[in-house]
């Protein structure tokens, strides 16, 4: 996993250098515009994690040139800039995904695996499985162990998302966004308890349980 | 509601009437106008009819001094034979000559007997006279004075001032009509130029709504004329250029400080992060290091959302408006909300007026408007209660509904609940910023919507009302 890092604020680059070496990945980084252009330009990265803000040239404007000259590199935009006009201009100008700081290393490695994943698994799959839990994608049918499993269609959404990214740790926020598709900001924990609700139907009546909770972060959905 | 079309239609006419200080200073300049042009026509009938009157007294004056010394130096006889001749040469009567003894008597003259008006102090005499020897015998006016003789005999010597007269009533009624005429124009001009400048400072003013409605891209429109206005307008839009400069400024300043604050700390809260994972499980400095996490993150989500606010009301941004169906959007939230609502045993229903009801809006900010609402019922509203959306159109406008039958809120609050930081209940018992209505509000003014809290007997009744909205 090589990722390039375009980040000015040297303290906030040199935690996420250190957060993203520990989590397993290689990461190169610039401080500025310019030089982050020309690095992703010239090697082959996985993913570009870039603030939105930079001096020289900002991240913006490094993504629509990239875009231009046929690199299609993952990138996640990093920004101080929280309003939905900045996220879609963010998105509209070539990024994947957007972050808004402040935010916990948790949600960046959650994401960055997330893209990860896209970039490697764009055949179209008919089944997902995970341990002896089982989806199939065209009958819209899940069953554990053989039994069927009914689901409402949102739980099924909830459920895919989850399976599409197992072993991966997926946050809150972007179960809104994947499987509700709203970007906002809820004031509780809405998300809990239809986690729960799905824990019921998934787990309640088989071992071990594959829908673990990540303290501080989200969940996952893991086998063993 | 129908009396009040007319109304205001006739209000809408009565407004392109010019009004205001502009129609009344056109209306002063007429009358002074008017004033003026009265002293100058005043003038004119002076030394026209004026110069006449004075020509035909001299001529009188001096035709007596005249006869007069004639009578002193030739007596009775020089005299009479001077009126004799004098009315012989006057075949048409112009002027009137009487001379008449102690009773009264003619002794020489034009005119048949004595006047029975009394001349005034200094002998002047108007009386009337008839014409004689033509078919018509019109009477008309004559103007003389009267001298005594020594010997007793008086003479009267006079003018016939019909045409003078016509030709003095003539000039009168030019004059008068010219006023007329005048104040006729001048009042149209009043007219015309108060429903122009009225027009160009409508101009201006409705720039001036629009700018204060949010628009601060807005400029007076100039005519090109280069005139006074133009200049105004020109100074107006650089004053405006310097604001929206200055505004931006402002919105720099905040984004910086949105940039420069959130950053330390994002690291604060990083830091903090590497410190809770590299503490051992459970133990008590990481419970400590996580509660100062959950600290740090409230701190930030309070900035964040008080950020959010301010750009939200700068109402500049709908760069992300769209057309929005607000029933997929409501089933959406019921869907997501329902088992939050369920776990604390309340009803959560919704109903739709039709199967597809349009704003023109913000998708994500509408959902984060229609949340904030219902989070705040199911938190407000006890174990066991209800709540109710609702979406409808009527008359080319939506609206929602979202009632609930919690406490409800005082009337005397109900304005105050959208003021940043406000708490209904001051023990600040229950969770949140008391940013979430001052959210709801800046994105319902975003979209020009309206919205407002009543009663729903029990429990609080949330409608939200957009204008154009179709089916």
């Amino acid at each position: 996993m090589h990722i390039l890092l375009v980040e000015d604020d040297p303290q906030m680059a040199e935690y996420l250098r250190k957060a993203l070496v520990e989590a397993g990945a290689a990461v190169d980084r610039a401080a500025d515009g310019r030089e982050g252009l020309l690095m992703a330009a010239g090697s082959d990265y996985d993913v570009l994690i870039l603030d939105r803000m930079l001096p020289g040239l900002d991240g913006l404007a490094i993504v629509r040139t990239l875009r231009a000259s046929g690199n299609h590199t993952p990138v996640l935009f990093l920004s101080a800039l929280g309003d939905v006009d900045d996220r879609v201009e963010g998105l509209r100008a070539g990024g994947d995904d957007y972050l808004i700081k402040p935010f916990a290393f948790s949600e960046l490695q959650a994401r960055v695996e997330a893209l990860l994943r896209r970039g490697a698994a764009e055949a179209p799959e008919t089944r997902l499985r995970v341990a002896d839990l089982e989806m199939d994608l065209l009958k819209r049918e899940v069953t554990r162990a053989g039994q069927s499993i009914q689901l409402q269609p949102r739980e099924f959404r909830l459920l895919e998302c989850l399976m599409r990214h197992a072993g991966q740790v997926v946050t809150r926020t972007m179960l809104l966004e994947q499987v509700w598709d709203y970007h906002f900001d809820p004031q509780t924990n809405v998300i809990d308890v239809h986690i729960s609700r799905l824990r019921g139907k998934i787990d309640k009546d088989f071992e071990p349980p594959l829908l673990q909770t990540v303290r501080g972060a989200g969940y996952r959905l893991q086998a063993g | 509601m129908r009396a009040a079309v007319p109304t205001l239609r006739l209000r809408a006419r009565l407004a392109r009437v010019p009004r205001g200080s502009i129609f009344r200073l056109a209306l002063l300049y007429v009358l002074l106008l008017a004033g003026s042009v009265g002293i100058l026509l005043g003038f004119i009938y002076w030394s026209t009819a004026g110069y006449m009157d004075r020509q035909t007294t001299e001529t009188i004056e001096a035709e007596i001094r005249g006869l007069a010394e004639q009578y002193r130096r030739r007596g009775l006889v020089g005299l009479t034979g001077l009126i004799s001749e004098r009315v012989a040469r006057d075949p048409v009567g112009a002027s009137v000559y009487l001379l008449v003894d102690e009773h009264f008597e003619r002794v020489v003259g034009n005119l048949d007997r004595w006047p029975s008006e009394s001349p005034d102090a200094e002998g002047w005499i108007r009386f009337r006279l008839r014409e004689w020897g033509t078919d018509h015998a019109e009477e008309h006016e004559a103007r003389a004075q009267v001298f005594l003789l020594r010997s007793g005999l008086m003479l009267l010597v006079g003018r016939d001032i019909r045409d003078l007269e016509a030709t003095r009533r003539l000039i009168l009624d030019a004059l008068t009509w010219g006023l007329a005429i005048t104040l006729a124009l001048a009042l149209a001009g009043a007219w015309l130029m108060s429903a122009t400048l009225t027009r160009r400072l409508d101009a201006i003013n409705q720039t001036s709504r629009e700018i204060m409605e949010g628009d601060l891209t807005r400029r007076i429109p100039l005519s090109g004329s280069g005139d006074d206005f133009d200049r105004l307008a020109d100074g107006l839009n650089r004053m405006l250029e310097r604001i929206e400069a200055l505004m931006a400024g402002v919105r720099q300043v905040s984004d910086n400080i949105a940039h420069d604050l959130r950053t330390p700390l994002t690291r604060l809260r990083n830091k903090l992060e590497l410190l809770a994972a590299a503490l051992p499980e459970s133990s008590e400095s990481r419970l400590l290091a996580e509660e100062a996490i959950a600290d740090a993150e409230e701190l930030l989500a309070t900035f964040n959302a008080l950020l959010r606010i301010a750009r939200l009301e700068s109402g500049s941004r709908r760069s992300a408006f769209g057309p929005v169906d607000l029933v997929p959007l409501i089933e959406d939230l019921v869907e997501l909300y329902e088992p939050l609502a369920a776990e604390r045993e309340q009803r959560l229903d919704w109903a739709a007026g039709a199967s597809s009801i349009v704003v023109e809006g913000d998708r994500d900010l509408l959902f984060q408007v229609m949340a904030n609402l219902v989070d705040n019922a199911i938190k407000y509203t006890q174990p066991g209660g209800y709540i109710r959306l609702a979406v409808d159109s009527a008359d080319g406008s939506a609206r929602v509904l979202v009632a609930d039958d919690g406490p409800g809120i005082a009337p005397e609050l109900r304005e105050q609940v959208f003021r940043r930081f406000f708490r209904v209940d001051d023990s600040r018992a229950t969770p949140g910023s008391g940013l979430g209505l001052s959210l709801v509000q800046a994105v319902v003014a975003l979209h020009r919507a309206h919205i407002e809290l009543s009663d729903n007997a029990p429990g609080l009744r949330v409608t939200l009302s957009f204008g154009r909205a179709s089916q």
